[in-house]
Protein backbone atom coordinates (compact mmCIF):
# COMPACT_ATOMS: atom_id res chain seq x y z
CA UNK A 1 0.00 0.00 0.00
CA UNK A 2 1.28 3.24 -1.07
CA UNK A 3 0.09 6.59 0.36
CA UNK A 4 1.17 9.57 -1.20
CA UNK A 5 1.08 13.28 -0.32
CA UNK A 6 -1.85 13.00 1.45
CA UNK A 7 -4.05 15.60 3.67
CA UNK A 8 -7.49 15.11 5.02
CA UNK A 9 -9.75 15.90 7.75
CA UNK A 10 -13.66 16.60 8.77
CA UNK A 11 -15.81 19.58 7.44
CA UNK A 12 -12.92 22.43 7.75
CA UNK A 13 -10.26 20.76 10.49
CA UNK A 14 -7.41 19.06 8.37
CA UNK A 15 -6.44 16.47 10.65
CA UNK A 16 -4.08 14.47 8.48
CA UNK A 17 -1.43 17.02 6.95
CA UNK A 18 0.97 16.00 3.84
CA UNK A 19 1.37 12.64 5.04
CA UNK A 20 3.59 10.02 2.20
CA UNK A 21 3.81 6.28 4.09
CA UNK A 22 4.96 3.06 1.79
CA UNK A 23 3.89 -0.30 3.47
CA UNK A 24 4.39 -3.38 2.27
CA UNK A 25 2.67 -6.84 2.10
CA UNK A 26 2.81 -9.40 4.80
CA UNK A 27 4.38 -7.37 7.63
CA UNK A 28 2.61 -5.80 10.65
CA UNK A 29 2.28 -2.36 11.78
CA UNK A 30 2.00 -0.70 14.28
CA UNK A 31 -0.31 2.61 14.94
CA UNK A 32 1.18 4.74 17.58
CA UNK A 33 0.57 8.12 18.45
CA UNK A 34 -0.92 10.63 21.13
CA UNK A 35 -5.10 10.86 21.34
CA UNK A 36 -5.67 12.97 18.37
CA UNK A 37 -2.15 12.22 16.38
CA UNK A 38 -4.51 11.29 13.40
CA UNK A 39 -4.65 7.37 13.63
CA UNK A 40 -8.61 6.48 13.23
CA UNK A 41 -7.74 8.93 10.54
CA UNK A 42 -5.36 7.61 8.55
CA UNK A 43 -7.39 4.63 8.79
CA UNK A 44 -10.33 5.90 7.46
CA UNK A 45 -8.29 6.98 4.43
CA UNK A 46 -6.89 3.26 4.38
CA UNK A 47 -10.13 2.02 3.67
CA UNK A 48 -11.68 5.10 1.68
CA UNK A 49 -14.28 5.76 3.98
CA UNK A 50 -12.89 9.56 3.60
CA UNK A 51 -12.10 11.34 0.97
CA UNK A 52 -8.50 13.21 0.84
CA UNK A 53 -8.44 16.74 0.08
CA UNK A 54 -5.05 16.21 -1.44
CA UNK A 55 -2.92 13.02 -2.22
CA UNK A 56 -3.61 9.57 -3.10
CA UNK A 57 -3.99 6.16 -1.20
CA UNK A 58 -3.13 3.35 -3.93
CA UNK A 59 -3.63 -0.70 -3.07
CA UNK A 60 -1.75 -3.06 -5.15
CA UNK A 61 -0.61 -0.26 -7.48
CA UNK A 62 -4.64 1.12 -7.56
CA UNK A 63 -6.01 3.98 -5.51
CA UNK A 64 -8.64 2.66 -3.05
CA UNK A 65 -11.17 5.19 -3.74
CA UNK A 66 -11.63 3.36 -7.48
CA UNK A 67 -12.14 -0.46 -5.79
CA UNK A 68 -16.07 -1.59 -5.48
CA UNK A 69 -17.10 -1.45 -2.00
CA UNK A 70 -16.92 -5.45 -2.54
CA UNK A 71 -13.72 -5.39 -4.16
CA UNK A 72 -12.46 -3.55 -1.26
CA UNK A 73 -14.15 -5.94 1.56
CA UNK A 74 -12.02 -8.73 0.04
CA UNK A 75 -9.36 -6.92 0.65
CA UNK A 76 -9.39 -5.21 3.68
CA UNK A 77 -11.37 -6.34 6.86
CA UNK A 78 -11.30 -3.37 9.28
CA UNK A 79 -11.88 -4.02 13.67
CA UNK A 80 -13.37 -0.41 14.62
CA UNK A 81 -12.78 1.07 17.51
CA UNK A 82 -16.20 1.83 19.04
CA UNK A 83 -18.64 -0.80 18.45
CA UNK A 84 -22.09 -1.10 19.71
CA UNK A 85 -25.31 -3.50 18.08
CA UNK A 86 -28.57 -3.14 19.33
CA UNK A 87 -30.46 -5.84 17.89
CA UNK A 88 -30.08 -9.74 19.50
CA UNK A 89 -27.88 -11.35 16.97
CA UNK A 90 -26.51 -14.37 17.97
CA UNK A 91 -22.54 -14.44 18.55
CA UNK A 92 -22.23 -17.00 15.15
CA UNK A 93 -24.64 -14.62 13.10
CA UNK A 94 -22.29 -11.94 13.82
CA UNK A 95 -18.86 -13.66 13.02
CA UNK A 96 -21.13 -15.21 9.75
CA UNK A 97 -21.29 -11.35 8.62
CA UNK A 98 -17.68 -11.31 7.96
CA UNK A 99 -18.62 -13.52 5.00
CA UNK A 100 -20.67 -11.18 3.41
CA UNK A 101 -18.66 -10.25 1.04
CA UNK A 102 -17.78 -13.75 -0.64
CA UNK A 103 -21.42 -14.81 -0.51
CA UNK A 104 -23.74 -13.47 -3.09
CA UNK A 105 -26.59 -11.58 -2.60
CA UNK A 106 -29.08 -14.33 -2.85
CA UNK A 107 -27.37 -17.09 -1.86
CA UNK A 108 -26.85 -18.50 1.72
CA UNK A 109 -23.73 -19.34 3.17
CA UNK A 110 -22.37 -22.69 2.10
CA UNK A 111 -19.98 -25.31 3.77
CA UNK A 112 -16.98 -23.33 3.24
CA UNK A 113 -17.91 -20.38 4.66
CA UNK A 114 -19.59 -22.25 7.95
CA UNK A 115 -15.82 -23.86 8.18
CA UNK A 116 -14.17 -20.69 8.42
CA UNK A 117 -16.71 -19.23 11.17
CA UNK A 118 -15.74 -22.34 13.36
CA UNK A 119 -12.34 -22.15 12.29
CA UNK A 120 -12.49 -18.37 13.55
CA UNK A 121 -14.45 -18.75 16.54
CA UNK A 122 -11.90 -21.81 17.92
CA UNK A 123 -8.83 -19.43 16.77
CA UNK A 124 -10.29 -16.61 19.40
CA UNK A 125 -11.33 -19.64 21.74
CA UNK A 126 -15.33 -17.90 21.53
CA UNK A 127 -16.57 -21.66 20.28
CA UNK A 128 -18.41 -22.03 23.57
CA UNK A 129 -20.13 -18.29 23.19
CA UNK A 130 -21.65 -19.12 19.60
CA UNK A 131 -25.04 -19.09 20.12
CA UNK A 132 -24.86 -16.69 22.66
CA UNK A 133 -26.38 -13.04 22.17
CA UNK A 134 -24.35 -10.21 21.01
CA UNK A 135 -25.61 -8.21 23.19
CA UNK A 136 -25.30 -9.66 26.50
CA UNK A 137 -21.78 -10.65 25.85
CA UNK A 138 -18.91 -8.49 28.49
CA UNK A 139 -17.02 -6.18 26.68
CA UNK A 140 -14.02 -8.31 26.32
CA UNK A 141 -16.09 -11.09 24.96
CA UNK A 142 -17.78 -8.81 22.17
CA UNK A 143 -14.40 -7.95 21.38
CA UNK A 144 -12.52 -11.19 20.43
CA UNK A 145 -16.24 -11.61 18.82
CA UNK A 146 -15.54 -8.57 16.41
CA UNK A 147 -12.02 -9.40 15.80
CA UNK A 148 -13.04 -12.60 15.05
CA UNK A 149 -15.60 -11.32 12.40
CA UNK A 150 -13.00 -9.33 10.77
CA UNK A 151 -10.58 -12.72 10.09
CA UNK A 152 -13.65 -14.35 9.21
CA UNK A 153 -13.51 -11.96 6.36
CA UNK A 154 -10.24 -13.92 5.42
CA UNK A 155 -8.69 -10.73 3.52
CA UNK A 156 -4.67 -9.88 3.20
CA UNK A 157 -4.96 -6.77 4.86
CA UNK A 158 -5.97 -6.28 8.22
CA UNK A 159 -6.80 -3.43 9.52
CA UNK A 160 -7.83 -2.36 13.74
CA UNK A 161 -8.55 0.68 15.39
CA UNK A 162 -7.31 0.10 18.91
CA UNK A 163 -8.63 -3.56 19.18
CA UNK A 164 -7.34 -4.39 22.22
CA UNK A 165 -7.97 -1.14 24.35
CA UNK A 166 -10.67 -2.08 26.71
CA UNK A 167 -9.53 -5.80 27.56
CA UNK A 168 -7.47 -7.23 30.33
CA UNK A 169 -3.90 -8.16 29.76
CA UNK A 170 -4.32 -11.64 29.04
CA UNK A 171 -7.29 -11.26 26.06
CA UNK A 172 -5.03 -8.27 24.71
CA UNK A 173 -2.23 -10.38 24.25
CA UNK A 174 -4.24 -13.76 23.00
CA UNK A 175 -5.84 -11.03 20.39
CA UNK A 176 -2.25 -9.91 19.68
CA UNK A 177 -0.80 -13.27 19.29
CA UNK A 178 -3.69 -14.48 16.99
CA UNK A 179 -3.18 -12.19 14.51
CA UNK A 180 0.92 -12.60 14.65
CA UNK A 181 0.08 -16.31 13.78
CA UNK A 182 -2.05 -15.01 10.70
CA UNK A 183 0.81 -12.55 9.62
CA UNK A 184 3.43 -15.63 9.88
CA UNK A 185 1.29 -18.26 8.58
CA UNK A 186 -0.91 -16.68 6.08
CA UNK A 187 1.04 -13.31 4.88
CA UNK A 188 -1.88 -11.30 6.22
CA UNK A 189 -0.40 -7.76 6.77
CA UNK A 190 -1.53 -6.07 9.66
CA UNK A 191 -2.16 -2.60 10.43
CA UNK A 192 -3.18 -1.91 14.08
CA UNK A 193 -3.26 1.19 15.87
CA UNK A 194 -1.98 0.60 19.35
CA UNK A 195 -1.71 2.59 22.14
CA UNK A 196 0.12 -0.04 24.77
CA UNK A 197 4.08 0.88 23.32
CA UNK A 198 5.34 -2.13 25.31
CA UNK A 199 2.73 -4.62 22.89
CA UNK A 200 3.12 -2.17 20.10
CA UNK A 201 7.12 -3.02 20.72
CA UNK A 202 6.65 -6.58 20.91
CA UNK A 203 4.72 -7.58 18.21
CA UNK A 204 5.41 -5.13 15.57
CA UNK A 205 7.81 -5.26 12.66
CA UNK A 206 7.11 -1.46 12.16
CA UNK A 207 6.32 1.28 14.25
CA UNK A 208 4.71 4.37 12.22
CA UNK A 209 4.81 7.28 14.58
CA UNK A 210 2.42 9.90 14.44
CA UNK A 211 2.20 13.41 16.16
CA UNK A 212 -0.50 16.24 15.33
CA UNK A 213 -1.68 14.53 12.15
CA UNK A 214 2.10 14.34 10.62
CA UNK A 215 4.47 11.27 10.14
CA UNK A 216 7.22 11.40 12.48
CA UNK A 217 8.71 8.66 11.92
CA UNK A 218 8.44 4.96 10.56
CA UNK A 219 10.90 1.97 11.32
CA UNK A 220 11.60 -1.17 13.41
CA UNK A 221 10.58 -0.55 16.54
CA UNK A 222 13.92 -0.60 18.14
CA UNK A 223 14.85 2.38 16.24
CA UNK A 224 12.10 4.30 16.01
CA UNK A 225 11.48 3.84 20.04
CA UNK A 226 13.88 6.10 22.11
CA UNK A 227 13.85 8.43 25.02
CA UNK A 228 14.09 11.84 23.40
CA UNK A 229 11.30 10.94 19.98
CA UNK A 230 8.86 9.63 23.22
CA UNK A 231 9.38 12.84 25.52
CA UNK A 232 8.95 15.05 22.46
CA UNK A 233 5.93 12.71 21.01
CA UNK A 234 3.85 11.90 24.07
CA UNK A 235 6.13 14.10 26.79
CA UNK A 236 6.57 11.43 28.87
CA UNK A 237 10.01 10.75 30.37
CA UNK A 238 10.95 7.12 30.53
CA UNK A 239 13.56 4.94 29.51
CA UNK A 240 13.85 2.50 26.85
CA UNK A 241 15.57 -0.90 27.20
CA UNK A 242 16.38 -4.20 25.76
CA UNK A 243 14.66 -7.15 27.29
CA UNK A 244 17.87 -9.58 27.42
CA UNK A 245 16.16 -13.00 26.12
CA UNK A 246 14.42 -12.05 23.43
CA UNK A 247 15.74 -8.84 22.25
CA UNK A 248 12.49 -7.12 22.48
CA UNK A 249 12.45 -3.73 23.17
CA UNK A 250 10.59 -2.01 26.17
CA UNK A 251 9.33 1.53 27.60
CA UNK A 252 9.87 1.72 31.24
CA UNK A 253 7.87 4.73 32.32
CA UNK A 254 9.34 7.10 34.80
CA UNK A 255 6.68 7.90 37.43
CA UNK B 1 -39.18 -17.10 23.76
CA UNK B 2 -40.38 -20.41 21.96
CA UNK B 3 -38.36 -20.41 18.37
CA UNK B 4 -41.15 -21.64 16.14
CA UNK B 5 -39.34 -23.14 12.25
CA UNK B 6 -39.68 -20.26 9.99
CA UNK B 7 -41.44 -21.67 7.25
CA UNK B 8 -43.90 -23.14 9.28
CA UNK B 9 -44.21 -19.40 11.08
CA UNK B 10 -44.76 -17.68 7.76
CA UNK B 11 -47.32 -20.63 6.74
CA UNK B 12 -49.42 -19.94 10.14
CA UNK B 13 -49.28 -16.41 9.01
CA UNK B 14 -50.55 -16.72 5.68
CA UNK B 15 -53.00 -19.37 6.09
CA UNK B 16 -54.53 -16.74 9.74
CA UNK B 17 -54.15 -13.55 7.34
CA UNK B 18 -56.27 -15.25 4.38
CA UNK B 19 -58.85 -16.77 7.01
CA UNK B 20 -59.64 -13.34 8.63
CA UNK B 21 -59.82 -11.95 5.46
CA UNK B 22 -62.36 -13.90 4.35
CA UNK B 23 -64.42 -13.42 7.77
CA UNK B 24 -63.69 -10.19 7.81
CA UNK B 25 -65.23 -9.41 4.54
CA UNK B 26 -68.02 -11.66 5.92
CA UNK B 27 -69.09 -9.83 8.80
CA UNK B 28 -70.85 -6.45 9.45
CA UNK B 29 -74.45 -5.70 8.93
CA UNK B 30 -75.41 -7.49 6.37
CA UNK B 31 -73.59 -11.02 7.34
CA UNK B 32 -72.23 -13.03 4.34
CA UNK B 33 -71.70 -16.71 5.69
CA UNK B 34 -67.41 -17.86 4.71
CA UNK B 35 -68.29 -20.02 2.02
CA UNK B 36 -70.58 -17.52 -0.11
CA UNK B 37 -67.77 -14.98 0.17
CA UNK B 38 -65.21 -17.55 -1.05
CA UNK B 39 -67.77 -18.44 -3.65
CA UNK B 40 -68.53 -14.84 -4.75
CA UNK B 41 -64.96 -14.19 -4.83
CA UNK B 42 -64.19 -16.93 -7.36
CA UNK B 43 -67.12 -16.27 -9.34
CA UNK B 44 -65.54 -12.75 -10.01
CA UNK B 45 -62.65 -14.93 -11.82
CA UNK B 46 -64.35 -17.34 -13.13
CA UNK B 47 -67.38 -15.02 -14.47
CA UNK B 48 -69.88 -17.38 -13.53
CA UNK B 49 -71.99 -15.27 -10.79
CA UNK B 50 -75.41 -15.88 -12.02
CA UNK B 51 -76.11 -18.09 -9.33
CA UNK B 52 -75.65 -15.60 -6.42
CA UNK B 53 -77.30 -13.01 -4.43
CA UNK B 54 -76.38 -10.06 -6.32
CA UNK B 55 -77.18 -7.91 -3.06
CA UNK B 56 -74.41 -9.99 -1.35
CA UNK B 57 -71.96 -9.64 -4.41
CA UNK B 58 -71.97 -5.76 -4.51
CA UNK B 59 -71.63 -5.19 -0.93
CA UNK B 60 -68.95 -7.62 -0.88
CA UNK B 61 -66.90 -6.50 -4.13
CA UNK B 62 -67.73 -2.77 -4.14
CA UNK B 63 -67.56 -1.71 -0.47
CA UNK B 64 -66.51 -4.88 2.11
CA UNK B 65 -63.11 -5.94 0.09
CA UNK B 66 -61.61 -2.89 -0.91
CA UNK B 67 -62.06 -1.58 2.75
CA UNK B 68 -60.22 -5.47 3.96
CA UNK B 69 -57.64 -5.47 1.90
CA UNK B 70 -56.31 -1.88 1.97
CA UNK B 71 -56.85 -2.32 6.00
CA UNK B 72 -54.78 -5.50 5.65
CA UNK B 73 -52.03 -3.59 3.43
CA UNK B 74 -51.84 -0.40 5.42
CA UNK B 75 -50.82 -2.69 7.97
CA UNK B 76 -48.70 -4.89 6.38
CA UNK B 77 -46.64 -1.66 4.58
CA UNK B 78 -46.65 0.38 8.16
CA UNK B 79 -45.16 -3.03 10.50
CA UNK B 80 -42.37 -3.54 7.36
CA UNK B 81 -41.56 0.36 7.00
CA UNK B 82 -41.09 0.25 10.89
CA UNK B 83 -38.78 -2.82 10.54
CA UNK B 84 -36.94 -0.50 8.31
CA UNK B 85 -36.68 2.07 10.17
CA UNK B 86 -35.68 0.00 13.09
CA UNK B 87 -32.92 -1.24 11.56
CA UNK B 88 -31.87 1.97 9.74
CA UNK B 89 -31.81 4.15 12.92
CA UNK B 90 -29.87 1.04 14.63
CA UNK B 91 -32.80 1.70 17.26
CA UNK B 92 -35.70 -0.86 18.31
CA UNK B 93 -37.41 2.09 19.17
CA UNK B 94 -38.11 3.70 15.97
CA UNK B 95 -41.33 3.48 14.03
CA UNK B 96 -42.22 5.18 10.27
CA UNK B 97 -43.44 7.99 11.72
CA UNK B 98 -39.59 8.91 12.93
CA UNK B 99 -38.77 11.12 10.52
CA UNK B 100 -42.08 13.63 10.65
CA UNK B 101 -44.78 11.37 7.73
CA UNK B 102 -47.16 11.81 10.22
CA UNK B 103 -47.17 15.75 10.67
CA UNK B 104 -46.32 16.54 7.17
CA UNK B 105 -49.36 14.24 6.16
CA UNK B 106 -51.59 15.57 9.07
CA UNK B 107 -50.61 19.33 8.10
CA UNK B 108 -50.90 18.24 4.47
CA UNK B 109 -54.44 17.29 5.54
CA UNK B 110 -55.38 19.97 7.82
CA UNK B 111 -54.85 22.05 5.11
CA UNK B 112 -56.88 20.74 2.35
CA UNK B 113 -59.76 20.39 5.53
CA UNK B 114 -59.69 23.97 6.23
CA UNK B 115 -59.53 24.56 2.28
CA UNK B 116 -62.77 22.62 1.72
CA UNK B 117 -64.55 23.70 5.01
CA UNK B 118 -64.02 27.82 4.19
CA UNK B 119 -63.23 27.79 0.25
CA UNK B 120 -65.31 26.72 -2.00
CA UNK B 121 -64.49 24.22 -4.22
CA UNK B 122 -62.84 20.66 -3.16
CA UNK B 123 -59.47 20.09 -2.75
CA UNK B 124 -58.47 15.91 -2.42
CA UNK B 125 -57.48 15.19 1.12
CA UNK B 126 -55.44 12.32 0.50
CA UNK B 127 -53.07 14.16 -2.39
CA UNK B 128 -52.78 16.90 0.14
CA UNK B 129 -51.88 14.36 2.86
CA UNK B 130 -49.25 12.80 0.64
CA UNK B 131 -47.31 16.15 -0.73
CA UNK B 132 -47.36 16.89 3.09
CA UNK B 133 -45.93 13.21 4.30
CA UNK B 134 -43.36 13.59 1.26
CA UNK B 135 -42.40 17.36 1.94
CA UNK B 136 -41.78 16.65 5.64
CA UNK B 137 -39.21 13.58 5.02
CA UNK B 138 -37.56 15.73 2.52
CA UNK B 139 -36.99 18.65 4.61
CA UNK B 140 -35.98 15.97 7.47
CA UNK B 141 -33.51 14.01 5.18
CA UNK B 142 -32.45 17.65 4.02
CA UNK B 143 -31.13 18.48 7.15
CA UNK B 144 -29.77 15.46 8.10
CA UNK B 145 -27.77 14.91 5.03
CA UNK B 146 -24.97 17.85 6.20
CA UNK B 147 -23.10 15.20 7.99
CA UNK B 148 -23.27 13.08 4.65
CA UNK B 149 -23.49 10.27 6.34
CA UNK B 150 -26.99 10.21 7.24
CA UNK B 151 -26.72 8.63 10.87
CA UNK B 152 -29.26 7.67 13.19
CA UNK B 153 -28.60 10.54 15.21
CA UNK B 154 -29.20 13.27 13.03
CA UNK B 155 -31.83 11.90 11.24
CA UNK B 156 -34.19 11.64 14.87
CA UNK B 157 -32.85 14.90 15.61
CA UNK B 158 -34.15 16.38 12.03
CA UNK B 159 -36.90 14.13 12.21
CA UNK B 160 -38.39 15.90 15.76
CA UNK B 161 -37.36 19.73 14.46
CA UNK B 162 -39.67 19.04 11.76
CA UNK B 163 -42.28 16.95 13.25
CA UNK B 164 -42.36 20.41 16.09
CA UNK B 165 -42.59 22.75 13.80
CA UNK B 166 -45.59 21.00 11.83
CA UNK B 167 -47.29 20.21 15.32
CA UNK B 168 -47.69 23.82 15.67
CA UNK B 169 -48.75 24.37 12.30
CA UNK B 170 -51.62 21.95 12.92
CA UNK B 171 -52.38 23.31 16.15
CA UNK B 172 -53.35 26.78 14.26
CA UNK B 173 -54.94 25.41 11.62
CA UNK B 174 -57.33 23.64 13.88
CA UNK B 175 -57.41 26.82 15.86
CA UNK B 176 -58.42 28.60 12.76
CA UNK B 177 -61.49 25.92 12.02
CA UNK B 178 -63.08 26.88 14.93
CA UNK B 179 -65.71 24.65 15.72
CA UNK B 180 -65.75 22.78 12.80
CA UNK B 181 -62.06 21.15 14.37
CA UNK B 182 -63.86 17.85 14.92
CA UNK B 183 -63.51 16.98 11.10
CA UNK B 184 -59.62 17.48 11.18
CA UNK B 185 -59.52 15.58 14.69
CA UNK B 186 -61.58 12.75 13.22
CA UNK B 187 -59.18 12.11 10.37
CA UNK B 188 -55.93 12.31 11.93
CA UNK B 189 -57.31 9.80 14.35
CA UNK B 190 -57.76 7.33 10.86
CA UNK B 191 -60.60 5.73 9.25
CA UNK B 192 -60.95 2.50 6.89
CA UNK B 193 -64.68 3.93 5.93
CA UNK B 194 -65.43 3.93 2.26
CA UNK B 195 -61.84 2.89 0.54
CA UNK B 196 -62.14 1.89 -2.66
CA UNK B 197 -60.40 -0.37 -5.19
CA UNK B 198 -57.58 2.73 -6.04
CA UNK B 199 -56.69 3.13 -2.68
CA UNK B 200 -55.94 -0.34 -2.51
CA UNK B 201 -54.12 -0.39 -5.51
CA UNK B 202 -51.81 2.14 -4.20
CA UNK B 203 -50.83 0.80 -0.99
CA UNK B 204 -50.72 -2.62 -2.65
CA UNK B 205 -48.35 -1.39 -5.15
CA UNK B 206 -46.03 0.56 -1.91
CA UNK B 207 -46.04 -2.28 -0.06
CA UNK B 208 -44.80 -4.44 -3.01
CA UNK B 209 -42.42 -2.33 -3.58
CA UNK B 210 -41.53 -2.11 -0.03
CA UNK B 211 -41.54 -5.99 0.40
CA UNK B 212 -39.11 -6.54 -2.49
CA UNK B 213 -36.59 -3.38 -1.40
CA UNK B 214 -36.62 -5.00 2.02
CA UNK B 215 -35.67 -8.61 0.94
CA UNK B 216 -33.23 -7.17 -1.82
CA UNK B 217 -31.60 -4.88 0.85
CA UNK B 218 -32.24 -7.75 4.10
CA UNK B 219 -28.67 -8.83 4.28
CA UNK B 220 -27.14 -5.16 3.88
CA UNK B 221 -29.80 -4.14 6.70
CA UNK B 222 -28.61 -6.49 9.05
CA UNK B 223 -24.98 -5.67 8.44
CA UNK B 224 -25.36 -2.40 8.64
CA UNK B 225 -26.45 -3.13 12.47
CA UNK B 226 -22.81 -3.43 12.97
CA UNK B 227 -22.45 0.44 12.48
CA UNK B 228 -21.05 2.54 9.44
CA UNK B 229 -17.34 1.88 9.80
CA UNK B 230 -18.00 -1.62 10.23
CA UNK B 231 -20.43 -2.18 7.38
CA UNK B 232 -18.51 -0.06 4.72
CA UNK B 233 -15.48 -2.53 5.35
CA UNK B 234 -17.41 -5.10 4.91
CA UNK B 235 -18.81 -4.14 1.20
CA UNK B 236 -22.22 -2.46 2.01
CA UNK B 237 -22.45 1.16 0.68
CA UNK B 238 -23.75 1.73 3.56
CA UNK B 239 -24.74 5.71 2.96
CA UNK B 240 -26.62 4.82 -0.58
CA UNK B 241 -28.48 1.85 1.05
CA UNK B 242 -29.39 4.71 3.88
CA UNK B 243 -30.88 6.57 1.73
CA UNK B 244 -32.98 4.13 -1.03
CA UNK B 245 -34.36 2.66 1.92
CA UNK B 246 -35.20 5.57 3.61
CA UNK B 247 -36.83 6.44 0.72
CA UNK B 248 -38.87 3.65 0.38
CA UNK B 249 -40.03 3.22 3.85
CA UNK B 250 -41.07 6.81 3.97
CA UNK B 251 -43.11 6.18 0.38
CA UNK B 252 -44.95 3.41 1.67
CA UNK B 253 -45.59 5.58 5.47
CA UNK B 254 -46.42 8.42 3.04
CA UNK B 255 -48.86 6.29 0.92
CA UNK B 256 -50.64 4.64 3.98
CA UNK B 257 -51.18 7.63 6.20
CA UNK B 258 -52.55 9.36 3.37
CA UNK B 259 -55.12 6.83 2.72
CA UNK B 260 -55.75 6.41 6.11
CA UNK B 261 -54.92 8.52 8.28
CA UNK B 262 -52.36 8.16 11.05
CA UNK B 263 -52.93 4.61 12.50
CA UNK B 264 -50.11 4.56 15.33
CA UNK B 265 -48.45 1.40 17.04
CA UNK B 266 -48.57 -1.25 14.68
CA UNK B 267 -45.32 0.41 12.59
CA UNK B 268 -43.66 -0.33 16.18
CA UNK B 269 -45.15 -3.34 17.82
CA UNK B 270 -45.16 -5.75 15.05
CA UNK B 271 -41.62 -5.43 14.06
CA UNK B 272 -40.65 -6.09 17.57
CA UNK B 273 -43.05 -9.26 18.16
CA UNK B 274 -41.83 -10.52 15.68
CA UNK B 275 -38.16 -10.15 16.02
CA UNK B 276 -39.00 -11.81 18.97
CA UNK B 277 -40.02 -14.96 17.33
CA UNK B 278 -37.74 -14.62 14.45
CA UNK B 279 -34.82 -13.30 15.41
CA UNK B 280 -33.01 -10.36 13.92
CA UNK B 281 -32.48 -11.17 10.82
CA UNK B 282 -33.88 -8.81 8.31
CA UNK B 283 -34.36 -11.26 5.55
CA UNK B 284 -37.25 -12.59 7.92
CA UNK B 285 -38.44 -10.57 10.00
CA UNK B 286 -39.66 -8.23 7.00
CA UNK B 287 -41.77 -11.04 5.48
CA UNK B 288 -43.34 -11.92 8.94
CA UNK B 289 -43.67 -8.48 9.94
CA UNK B 290 -46.05 -7.80 6.60
CA UNK B 291 -48.27 -10.66 7.42
CA UNK B 292 -48.40 -10.30 11.19
CA UNK B 293 -48.64 -6.40 10.76
CA UNK B 294 -51.74 -7.12 7.97
CA UNK B 295 -53.75 -9.51 10.12
CA UNK B 296 -53.64 -6.99 13.19
CA UNK B 297 -54.57 -3.91 11.01
CA UNK B 298 -57.34 -6.14 9.47
CA UNK B 299 -58.76 -7.40 12.45
CA UNK B 300 -58.36 -4.35 14.66
CA UNK B 301 -60.56 -2.37 11.69
CA UNK B 302 -62.94 -5.16 11.72
CA UNK B 303 -63.68 -4.84 15.15
CA UNK B 304 -64.52 -1.03 15.15
CA UNK B 305 -66.44 -1.51 11.97
CA UNK B 306 -68.53 -4.86 12.70
CA UNK B 307 -68.56 -5.70 16.43
CA UNK B 308 -68.83 -1.97 17.98
CA UNK B 309 -71.43 0.19 18.19
CA UNK B 310 -70.48 2.63 16.78
CA UNK B 311 -67.33 3.14 14.45
CA UNK B 312 -64.25 4.06 16.88
CA UNK B 313 -61.54 5.86 14.88
CA UNK B 314 -58.91 2.74 14.44
CA UNK B 315 -55.51 4.83 15.75
CA UNK B 316 -57.45 5.17 18.86
CA UNK B 317 -58.32 1.70 18.56
CA UNK B 318 -54.69 0.62 17.68
CA UNK B 319 -52.71 2.14 20.41
CA UNK B 320 -55.62 0.98 22.86
CA UNK B 321 -55.34 -2.57 21.98
CA UNK B 322 -51.67 -2.14 20.86
CA UNK B 323 -50.45 -0.37 24.40
CA UNK B 324 -50.94 -2.77 27.08
CA UNK B 325 -50.06 -5.59 24.41
CA UNK B 326 -46.66 -3.82 24.45
CA UNK B 327 -46.47 -3.08 27.91
CA UNK B 328 -46.46 -6.95 28.64
CA UNK B 329 -44.18 -7.95 26.33
CA UNK B 330 -41.33 -5.16 27.41
CA UNK B 331 -42.63 -6.43 31.37
CA UNK B 332 -41.71 -9.99 29.86
CA UNK B 333 -38.42 -9.00 28.13
CA UNK B 334 -37.18 -7.30 30.70
CA UNK B 335 -37.75 -9.95 33.75
CA UNK B 336 -36.99 -13.10 31.67
CA UNK B 337 -33.99 -11.47 29.93
CA UNK B 338 -34.69 -14.13 27.30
Amino acid sequence: MDIDGISAGYGRREVIHDLSLSLAAGRFYGLIGPNGSGKTTLIDLMLATLAPSRGTVRLRGREVREYSHRQKALEMALVPQDFRINFDFTVYEVVMMGRHPHVPRFANPGPADRAVVQAVLAELEITGLSGRLITQLSGGEKQRVIVARALAQATPVLILDEATSNLDIQHSLHILQVLKRRQREAGTTVIAAIHDLNFAAAYCDEIILLHQGRLVTTGPPKDVLSHDRLQEVFAIDCQVYEQPHSGIHQVAYQY
Amino acid sequence: MPKIPYPLLITGLAITLAATVIAAAGMGYLAIPGREVMSIIAARFTGSGQALDPVHQTVLMDVRLPRVLTAALVGGGLAMAGAIFQAILLNPLADPYTLGVSSGAAFGASLALIVNLSLPGHVSVPLFAFAGALLAVFSVLNLAASDHTYSANSLILAGVIISAILSAGIGFIKYLAGEQVSVIIFWLMGSFASRSWLDTALVLAATMITLLAGLYFGRDLNIMSLGLRSSDSLGVDTVRTRKWLLAIASLMTAAAVSISGIIGFVGLIIPHLMRFIVGPDNRKLIPAALLAGAILLLLADTVTRALLPHEVPIGVLTALIGGPFFCLIFKQKQMGGR
